[in-house]
This record gives structure tokens, C-alpha cells and sequence, in this order.
């Protein structure tokens, strides 16, 4: 259980790493940029790759009448966030440690684990709902207007994982770092999980034996 | 060139009768398999970069032109000396202070020998200078943005020619006079030059850290004409070399009366000990008026600044500092090899290659053993200094250039070819044709400690048949050669764009790694610089107009505008608010008699305009920025002088 506890501590302080790296990536590459134009996502709000993608990426953007991208203020989910994100890792460190001493069940694992997991998919959620507002509430007087072909607006949201081709850009969204070491630190609590009652079925055996 | 052309003409039927030893390397015709070969050595597939960045410089056109070695595709024409109304050069506010002088404002120059910065003898591609011929300057341009950013004129200077070499940590980038006037200049008859007329040779320090130039001293030399010059480098690191020609002093019929003595000079300067003299307070401060001129990348904005002294050192001041070489003919080209050691003389009328040792130059002037002085100067002997000759190389020969294996390469105009050379053997090793009448040749790295070999080009002065006719005025043709071989290899013939004398070639890594892609708009300190819309206005002062305008994708702003009135001085103050990459805006007025602007992201340019009728006047963006630019436009209201159109402007709505 001592080992389950510090794969639990491991998993919950990779977490954090959300504060230092970018949870997710975009990036708009086209025939004129060579050099893909990118945004990162960070848990307290977005900034270009290079210095001016931001603004050159809302440049572009103001043809087809989309809003500009969100400063760090305009949203609560950058101030939430990072509460949530550091809370969370707190809660799994204070149940490691209680763990690693015996006073919990392995089962509180799995139960941070479940909680994460909702929070993750309540968060990508909002996340693509913000997406699709992002990229389907366009001003009417758009220089630029494209229609589907059933005559509806065609839409800009870029995919929430994954390739899509919009227009002239070819648009990538994949997690980055921060977000695959979120991944890795949740999967190391599902170790953590496994390994505890791995132990508590081996405790038992042994004294029901 | 042309007074050579004119000189040579005699020396081409006196030396008909041997020209026939040259000839069997003429036909070199290749097989067809062989010829695709040569292709795909030029061939830079698209998207990918060539291997060498050269820089050609524009002769009359007063210009810097950016080559890609081996495909010598042109990139970019650089303005340097003369106004470019592509971008607006030296017709902008900002620009024009670049192109002052002491004789007012000059819109055009001769660039001759651009040559790049240099750290430990091995170049580091920070700056390019190039110097002015016709009204002597020496101009600097900066490698991270390409862009012409300080000149400096040369006083007491008329000609500059021998210019604008660098030493080894670029101390100096040096320019010495082709003519020599009477200094200071003064009327007086052209008859009494001789014994009367001085040639200066400038020394002109380079602040290591900002580049910035100074003229930290000249050396009055005699009345001779001073050709080429490069420094001397390892070994003779501290010295200057300058090729002299007309030490008969004549001042009419040069090409005859010139062409008399059997033998010129070349001029060796211990710069290090004359530098230690004025650090010493040596020389003297001289009264003399010329511009210094300096762009600043915050304001955007040149500025010229004329300075009155000069400080000059008479040769005879400073004991064992300069001395004679007598070397054949009139020699053109003055050439250092890589390790120091050889100074090549290209007596232009001789038909041997002179080479001078400098060690043995440095034992005779030891020894003391002179054959002579003129105006004070020691003159070596001749024997005593020569490491070797070239025996009858070619004709003409005019410069020389080395790789990184001990080899020479010098040009030849009478025959109108490149031959390979060893240095310490003289032995020829290969010729080959050039197309036709050769001037400079350019090895990358040729002027340094360190040259990077593999190719070598060749700058012509005559094209004649090589292209498509294009009427009475041609390009002038450069030929490219593979030269990491025994053999030289002819790989590419390309035009090339005004008349290049020398260039500066060199790996491409480092100044493609340093090239700036925007100018960062938070650093622009441009007094009329509107950083973003909502600082846009209109603003009268008198009968001046300021118009602080912006331009992003795809509009300007303001882009309606009244309150002009004839008789009025409109500033256009157009500021590009782009922050992205190869995003630039163009602004022209109608009836606008400067040129149209061209406006780089973060950049900040002054058109004025000085409407002439009244009307409604469109401007518009000359650049097709976007898939808007046709909608990029505007239009600027031009009232009669005593109306009352009150000074308006909008942009979005009407103007009420």
C-alpha cells in the first residue's frame, strides 16, 4: 500500500504541471503560413506560440467576422481552472499520504480518480461548447460569408482533437504537455488504484488464511 | 572599366602575336549527359535554400543586390546610394537624410566593393559595407534587416575607389582615393597637380558593439591614384595594402601618360602604428565639412549630422609606417592571401602576376635597404620584397581571389578569363573563358583568413551575345564555377543587375538564422507613429498637415479626409500596425511627386505631398496585402486655399 501511496502522490503532483505547461495546442498552418500560426491553451488563459499569433490569428479572423480570441479576464473557466487543477492535486496528495499510512481504503484512489474524470469531461465540455461558439457566432457583417451547401453558415470551430480543414487552414488540435502529463498523472492514479487492491486482496488472503 | 577598355584597345594588338598559348582551353564543349550533370549542381529545388548568400554590388546603380549561390537567383536589390522609389529610399521624410552629403542632397551613387564584417579574421556576417565612388561615402547595412543603416562621407577623397575593406576584427572598413585633389580643395590651376595634389587614405573606426562609424584618421599620401587595397590579415594583421597607378603625377591623357613608368607602387601602411601615434595625439585636426548619416531602427529615422574636422596624418610624421613596393604596370587589384603572407599585385598592363612576400618585406624594411623615397616614403627594391611571379598568366590581369587550399584565382580582361594558380609554385593549374571581359571574381569567404571554397564567380563587363537581346543596354553577365576541384567547372551563367565590381559572398547559416522578419511595433519610437486606430488624427500646423495614419489588413485609417487646401504640405504618416511576417502595406496618392511608400510591419514611413488641384484625390495600397486590397483605399478632399473646409477625418462612418 506504501507503493500505491506514492504512485497516488506522483500521479496527483503531475497535475501541476498544468501550471507551468500548456494544456492544449492549436495550430492554423495555410499555404501563406508556412510557419503555422498557433495558440496554447494554459489553464489561466491563451497565448499565441510566437510573439503576435494571437493578433495575427484575430487579423485573420476578422474576415469572417469571428470574435476576437479571448483575453485571460473574459472568462471564468481561466480563473476556475487553475482553483480546480490545484485543489484536485492537493486532494490527491492528502489521499496518497493517507494511504501511504494505512488510514484510507485504495478505494479513495479510484474515487479521485472518477471525480477527476467527471471534472476533465465537464471541462472539455465547456471547452468545446466555447469552441463552437467560438466558431459559429459570427458578426452578420462578416467581409467574408461561407455557406455550406445546404445554404447554413459554415462554421470555423476548430476540432477539439484532431485535424480539420477550414478554408484555407489546415487546423490541428492535440493536448500539449501539461495536458499528457494530467493524462499520465491520472493513469498513475488508476496504478495507484490497481496496486492497492492488489495489496488489500493479498492482506486478506493472507489473513483469511 | 571603361578607361581601361579605352587603354587596353592598344595593348590587344601588341599582344596579338602571344595571345595563341591561351587558346587551346577555349573549346570546353560538354556532352549532353555531362551538361545535365552541370544542371543539377545549380539546381535549388523549390522550397529548399541555396547554400551561400552573395552580395553583388550595383556599380551605377548605387545599389546592393542579394544573390542565392549556386542558383544565383537575385532576392532582394538593397538601396544604398541611390533613392528606390520601390520602397520609397531617399524619397521618405525618414530616408532622405541618408542620401546628404557636404555637396546637399545627392539621389544617386556608385557602389563598387561591398565587403562583410569580419571577427578573427573569419567573416560573422553582422554588416555589409560598400563603398560610393563618385561622391565619396562609405555605407553600412545591416544584416539582420537587409537595410542600409549609416554612411559616412569621405572628405578630402574624389574617387572612392580602394574601399571599403575591413580589417581582420573590423577595426576599420578603410577607403582610400582613386583621385587625388588638392587638399584642402582650393582653386587652382589643374597644370600645377603634380607635387600639389594629395590622395588621403581613410581610416574609418567601427564601434565593435553598434557598429557605428567614425573617420578616426587619413593619411595624405603622394598624388598618386590609389586602386584597390585589402588589409592584411595573421601575420600581417595591422597593415593596409593599396595598389597605386599614376605615380607619374600626370593630370591630362591618363591612359598615355599614366602608362609611362615601368613600374608603380603598392603602398604599405602599418595602420596599427599610425593609430598608436593619433591615440597619442598625433596628426592634425583639419578643417573640413561632411555628412554622417545615421538610420535609427527605433525612430525609424535617419538623421545627418555634418561634422567639420577631419583628422589627417602626414606619412612623413609617423617614421616606418608607410612604404613603397615598386610593382609592374599599374597594378588594379591589391590581394591578401588567407594566411597574410602574399600580396598579390595585379599590374593590369603586365603580363606577369606580381607577388610580394611580406616577410621579406618586413626583412628589407629591417635591413633598411631602400632604393629610394618619394615625397619622403621609402621605396623597397623590387627583388628585395618579390616572393614570386606568375609568368604570363593571361592579360590583363585584374584581381585575385583565394580558396581554402593554397590555390589563387585571378581574372583576366584583356583575355577575358579566370586562371587557377598555386600559391609558393606559381604554376598555372587551370584557366577557363569568362563572357566576356571579367572584372572581379568572388569566392565565398575570398577576403578573410578563412575562405569557404567550392564556388567561385565571375562579374563581366561585356554580355554581348549571352541572352535574349534586350536592345543596346544589356545586363552584365556573371559566370558561376565549381572550383572544389582541380579543374574549374563552368556550372551557371546569370545576368545581373547594374554593373557589380566586387562582392561579398558567404555561408548562408548565420545571416539567415539573424534575418529579422518584422519590426516589433511596440518599439516604434517614431514621433508620428499612430500605434494603433484610435490614435489616428489629422492635425494643421500653419499650412502643414499631419496625417497620422495607420494600415492593417484591410484598410487604412483614417481613410476619409478634408480640410486640405491648396497650398497646403500633407504629411502622410503611415504607420503598417501588421506584426506578421512578409505583411506589407504600400501607400500612393494621386499627382503624389515623391514615390509611393513601402511599409514594412511595425514600420512607421512620411510621404509628403503637396496637392497641386482641387478635387477629391484616391490613395491606396500598392501592396496586395490581402484578399481585400482592391478595398483597401481612401480618399483625401483638396479645397480651394481660401475656402473653409473645417480639417476632418473618419474612418467607418461618414464624415458630417
Amino acid at each position: 500500500m506504501k507503493k500505491a501511496g506514492i504512485i497516488m502522490i506522483i500521479g496527483s503532483l503531475l497535475l501541476l504541471g498544468l501550471f507551468k505547461f500548456p494544456l492544449w495546442n492549436i495550430m492554423l498552418g495555410a499555404p501563406q503560413y508556412p510557419d503555422p500560426l498557433g495558440m496554447n491553451i494554459h489553464l489561466n488563459g491563451i497565448q499565441g506560440v510566437e510573439e503576435f499569433d494571437i493578433q495575427n490569428i484575430d487579423g485573420l479572423n476578422h474576415y469572417i467576422g469571428m470574435k476576437t480570441i479571448p483575453k485571460a479576464e473574459d472568462m471564468w473557466e481561466f480563473t476556475v481552472f487553475p482553483i480546480v487543477i490545484l485543489g484536485m492535486s492537493l486532494l490527491g496528495v492528502l489521499i496518497g499520504i493517507l494511504g501511504f499510512v494505512g488510514k484510507i481504503s485504495y478505494k479513495f484512489f479510484l474515487g479521485w480518480f472518477i471525480l477527476m474524470s467527471v471534472l476533465g469531461i465537464l471541462g472539455m465540455y465547456d471547452f468545446n461548447n466555447w469552441l463552437t461558439s467560438y466558431g459559429s457566432d459570427l458578426d452578420p457583417h462578416a467581409i467574408i460569408k461561407v455557406t455550406n451547401p445546404d445554404g447554413s453558415p459554415m462554421s470555423y470551430k476548430p476540432p477539439l482533437f484532431g485535424y480539420q480543414k477550414l478554408l484555407n487552414f489546415d487546423v490541428t488540435s492535440l493536448p500539449h504537455i501539461g495536458g499528457y502529463l494530467m493524462f499520465l498523472g491520472m493513469a498513475l492514479t488508476l496504478v495507484a488504484f490497481w496496486l492497492g487492491r492488489r495489496f488489500s486482496l493479498k492482506t486478506a488472503k493472507l489473513t483469511t488464511s | 572599366m571603361k578607361n581601361i577598355i579605352k587603354s587596353v584597345v592598344a595593348m590587344v594588338t601588341v599582344f596579338i602575336a602571344f595571345t595563341s598559348c591561351n587558346n587551346a582551353s577555349k573549346s570546353n564543349s560538354k556532352s549532353g549527359a555531362l551538361a545535365s550533370n552541370i544542371a543539377e549542381k545549380v539546381y535549388v529545388a523549390p522550397g529548399e535554400y541555396d547554400e551561400f548568400y552573395a552580395f553583388l554590388s550595383g556599380g551605377y546603380s548605387g545599389n546592393l543586390t542579394v544573390y542565392g549561390l549556386p542558383s544565383g537567383r537575385m532576392f532582394k536589390e538593397i538601396p544604398v546610394f541611390s533613392q528606390f522609389p520601390t520602397s520609397g529610399y531617399g524619397y521618405s521624410e525618414e530616408t532622405k537624410p541618408m542620401l546628404n552629403t557636404s555637396h546637399g542632397f545627392i539621389p544617386w551613387g556608385d557602389s563598387h566593393h561591398p565587403d562583410i564584417s569580419q571577427t578573427n579574421g573569419e567573416i560573422d556576417g553582422r554588416f555589409i559595407f560598400i563603398n560610393e565612388n563618385n561622391t565619396p561615402r562609405i555605407a553600412k547595412i545591416d544584416l539582420k534587416t537587409f537595410e542600409t543603416t549609416e554612411i559616412i562621407e569621405v572628405p578630402n577623397s574624389a574617387g572612392n575607389h580602394s574601399s571599403s575593406f575591413v580589417t581582420e576584427n573590423t577595426e576599420y572598413v578603410v577607403a582610400g582615393t582613386r583621385f587625388s585633389v588638392p587638399i584642402p580643395q582650393r582653386d587652382m590651376p589643374i597644370k600645377d597637380y603634380k607635387g600639389n595634389f594629395k590622395g588621403a587614405l581613410s581610416f574609418i573606426s567601427v564601434a565593435p558593439e553598434t557598429g557605428d562609424m567614425a573617420i578616426k584618421f587619413q593619411v595624405l599620401m603622394p598624388g598618386f591614384n590609389y586602386d584597390l587595397s585589402h588589409p592584411g590579415r595573421g601575420k600581417s594583421h595591422g597593415w593596409f595594402f593599396f595598389t597605386t597607378y599614376n605615380t607619374e603625377e600626370a593630370n591630362t591623357l591618363l591612359e598615355v601618360n599614366a602608362s609611362q613608368n615601368d613600374k608603380d607602387f603598392i603602398a604599405a601602411i602599418n595602420w596599427k602604428k599610425i593609430e598608436e601615434y593619433v591615440n597619442n595625439g598625433g596628426g592634425t585636426m583639419m578643417p573640413t565639412d561632411y555628412a554622417h548619416n545615421v538610420y535609427d531602427e527605433h525612430t525609424h529615422t535617419a538623421t545627418s549630422t555634418m561634422i567639420k574636422e577631419v583628422r589627417v596624418v602626414n606619412p612623413s610624421e609617423v617614421p616606418g609606417a608607410v612604404f613603397f613596393l615598386p610593382t609592374p604596370k599599374s597594378p588594379h587589384g591589391c590581394d591578401v592571401d588567407p594566411s597574410g603572407e602574399y600580396i598579390v599585385g595585379n599590374g593590369k598592363l603586365s603580363a606577369n602576376l606580381t607577388v610580394h612576400s611580406f616577410t621579406k618585406m618586413l626583412a628589407a624594411i629591417e635591413g633598411k635597404k631602400f632604393a629610394g623615397e618619394a615625397y619622403g616614403i621609402p621605396i623597397l627594391n623590387f627583388e628585395d620584397v618579390l616572393a614570386g611571379v606568375v609568368n604570363q598568366p593571361g592579360l590583363g590581369p585584374l584581381h585575385t581571389e583565394f580558396d581554402d587550399k593554397g590555390n589563387a584565382y585571378t581574372t583576366f580582361f584583356i583575355s577575358s578569363e579566370v586562371v587557377k594558380w598555386k600559391l609558393g609554385t606559381w604554376e598555372v593549374i587551370d584557366r577557363k573563358p569568362t563572357y566576356y571581359s571579367v572584372g572581379h571574381l568572388t569566392i565565398p569567404g575570398g577576403n578573410s583568413r578563412k575562405p569557404q571554397g567550392k564556388y567561385m564567380f565571375a562579374m563581366n563587363k561585356i554580355t554581348k551575345d549571352r541572352y535574349l537581346p534586350t536592345g543596346p543596354e544589356m545586363e552584365h553577365s556573371a559566370q558561376l564555377y565549381d572550383i572544389s576541384g582541380e579543374k574549374m567547372e563552368l556550372l551557371l551563367d546569370f545576368p545581373t543587375h547594374g554593373e557589380p565590381h566586387y562582392a561579398a559572398a558567404m555561408r548562408a547559416d548565420i545571416i539567415k538564422e539573424n534575418s529579422q522578419k518584422i519590426y516589433n511595433l511596440a518599439d516604434n519610437k517614431h514621433p508620428y507613429a499612430a500605434k494603433s486606430d484610435g490614435d489616428t488624427k489629422v492635425v494643421r500646423d500653419g499650412s502643414n498637415v499631419h496625417i497620422y495614419m495607420t494600415t492593417i489588413r484591410s484598410h487604412f485609417s483614417p481613410d476619409n479626409i478634408e480640410g486640405i487646401k491648396l497650398g497646403d504640405k500633407v504629411y502622410f504618416h503611415v504607420t503598417n500596425l501588421e506584426q506578421d511576417f512578409d505583411v506589407p502595406h504600400g501607400f500612393a496618392v494621386l499627382g503624389q511627386n515623391t514615390s509611393e511608400l513601402l511599409i514594412m510591419p511595425g514600420q512607421t514611413k512620411t510621404s509628403v505631398w503637396e496637392p497641386t488641384k482641387v478635387g477629391v484625390w484616391p490613395f491606396y495600397c500598392t501592396d496586395f496585402c490581402s484578399a481585400l486590397h482592391q478595398e483597401m483605399q481612401g480618399y483625401i478632399r483638396v479645397s480651394p486655399a481660401n475656402s473653409d473646409t473645417p480639417i476632418k477625418w473618419s474612418m467607418g462612418e461618414d464624415i458630417e
